[in-house]
């Protein structure tokens, strides 16, 4: 596996060479591409019928070391530890590193055992008996302020007003009829006036037949100031009126 | 020895026995010693004769309800007779399906808690947040106070019902680690004699 070709930006040669120049530090972890170096060891390994068992462990070890030393590198406030272990102490290191896990993975398994070899126990389980009573402390209690704080309770709410939704509109046409039959006798009248006696709901829908009017061409309205009355008048009239002023 | 005898002999250490053993019928976690002579106001002694004659009345095979010492404390089981009926009728959630990576966590968490999940994934080289939190939902480890310095990472420890499930009368009674390692020299020449062939 050490023959492994490499094509990489930064180098190129067998894997070996490359790990002699990383270790000599002539070449920097960060300018190799570790994922290359990966690829092209699956590529070789792909081309072979056998899967050499040993030379991928191998592998995965100086692979390993290899993206360590890169992390590293690519963090500087590491690198004085790294500068501190010899290669001898960094396997030192790696070995108490592995043997922790052992021992933990061998944990794990009797833990396994174990849970196998007590499945046939059955226990209850539930929540902790013997925890404090909890004690209620109540302020002395007389039965009539009970009665009293029930009366309030068990009395009617007071009814509440519905008069808001019983708002009715008229129909628009009631007032488009009323308009129209107006002016069939007066060519002019005051909107303002023509309402005055009428309810809020009742003035608003006047006003929206007003503009129906208005968009239908039948009427022209005018109004000399925000908020002054409103003059209504029949369309053709005002046609009229504007001609003859503007021909006079 | 003697005062304990004549303590017996002021009051029958069989009637404090029923006692305790109603205390442990109530139970549904195992009581301490401290607990049982709290509860019956007598003395610790008496009370450890007493579950000493109880230990013996409720044996395994003597009887459908076994008394075990675990969890630091001393409770009521099933005898193992009746596992077979006890797994038609109930369910162990607890430790139902517990992943590899779940037992791996909990065997650090056991050995070397409390411990935080940045600790565990330290050891064990991937992520221990799936597996940390499945086993907070089991019960069987819980939160115990965080890691020192602000925003410390929260800190995890077994609890009493992971002594339980695993039947150990407390963490005491797991076995050593070096009884379970791997041998760390013969780890170390291997290393070193990757190292040696890398360099040469």
């Amino acid at each position: 596996m050490r023959e492994l070709e490499l094509d990489l930006d930064a180098f190129e040669g067998p894997f070996d060479l490359l790990l002699a120049l990383l270790l000599r530090e002539e070449l920097e972890p960060r300018e190799v591409d570790v994922a290359s170096i990966v690829v092209a060891f699956a590529e070789q390994l792909a081309q072979r019928d056998e899967i050499d068992l040993e030379a991928c462990g191998e592998f995965l070890v100086l692979v390993a070391a290899l993206l360590e030393l890169k992390a590293r590198f690519l963090l500087p406030d590491e690198a004085a530890e790294l500068d501190a272990l010899e290669p001898e102490e960094a396997a030192e290191e790696l070995a108490r590193r592995l043997t922790e896990y052992r021992r933990l993975k061998a944990a794990a398994a009797w833990l396994a055992e174990r849970l196998s070899a007590e499945r046939d126990r059955w226990f209850r389980l539930g929540p902790a008996p013997l925890q404090p009573r909890a004690e209620r402390r109540l302020a002395p209690q007389s039965p009539a302020a009970l009665a009293d704080a029930l009366r309030a309770l068990a009395s009617l709410p007071p009814s509440v007003s519905l008069g808001h939704l019983a708002l009715r509109f008229p129909p628009v046409s009631r007032f488009l009829e009323r308009f129209r039959a107006l002016l069939a006798r007066r060519r002019v009248f005051d909107f303002d006036q023509e309402v005055g006696a009428l309810s809020r709901v009742e003035q608003a829908v006047a006003f929206l037949a007003l503009l129906e009017l208005r968009r239908a061409g039948e009427v022209t309205l005018s109004q000399g100031a925000p908020f002054a009355p409103i003059r209504v008048s029949r369309a053709a009239d005002e046609r009229i009126r504007q001609w003859t002023a503007g021909s006079a | 020895m003697d005062s304990r005898l004549r303590l017996i002999a002021i009051n029958p250490v069989d009637r404090l026995a029923r006692t305790i053993e109603a205390l442990l019928v109530v139970a549904s976690a195992p009581l301490s010693v401290g607990e049982l002579a709290h509860a019956t106001q007598d003395e610790p002694e008496r009370v450890e004769a007493a579950l000493e004659l109880l230990r013996d009345r409720y044996a395994e095979e003597r009887s459908g309800i076994v008394l075990e010492e675990v969890a630091g404390g001393f409770a009521f089981r099933a005898s193992r007779d009746a596992s077979e009926a006890c797994a038609r009728l109930f369910e162990r959630p607890v430790d139902r399906g517990l992943s590899q990576a779940a037992l791996e966590t909990l065997a650090i968490i056991a050995y070397l808690g409390p411990c935080s999940r940045p600790e565990i994934a330290r050891i064990r080289g991937v992520a221990a947040d799936s597996a940390v939190a499945s086993l907070v939902e089991r019960g069987l480890v819980a939160e115990a106070g965080r890691e020192r310095g602000a925003g410390g990472a929260v800190r995890y420890r077994t609890t009493p019902l992971f002594e339980r499930v695993f039947g150990l009368e407390s963490l005491a009674s797991l076995p050593r680690l070096d009884d379970l390692a791997a041998d760390r020299e013969e780890l170390r020449e291997r290393l070193l004699e990757v190292a040696a062939a890398r360099v040469s």
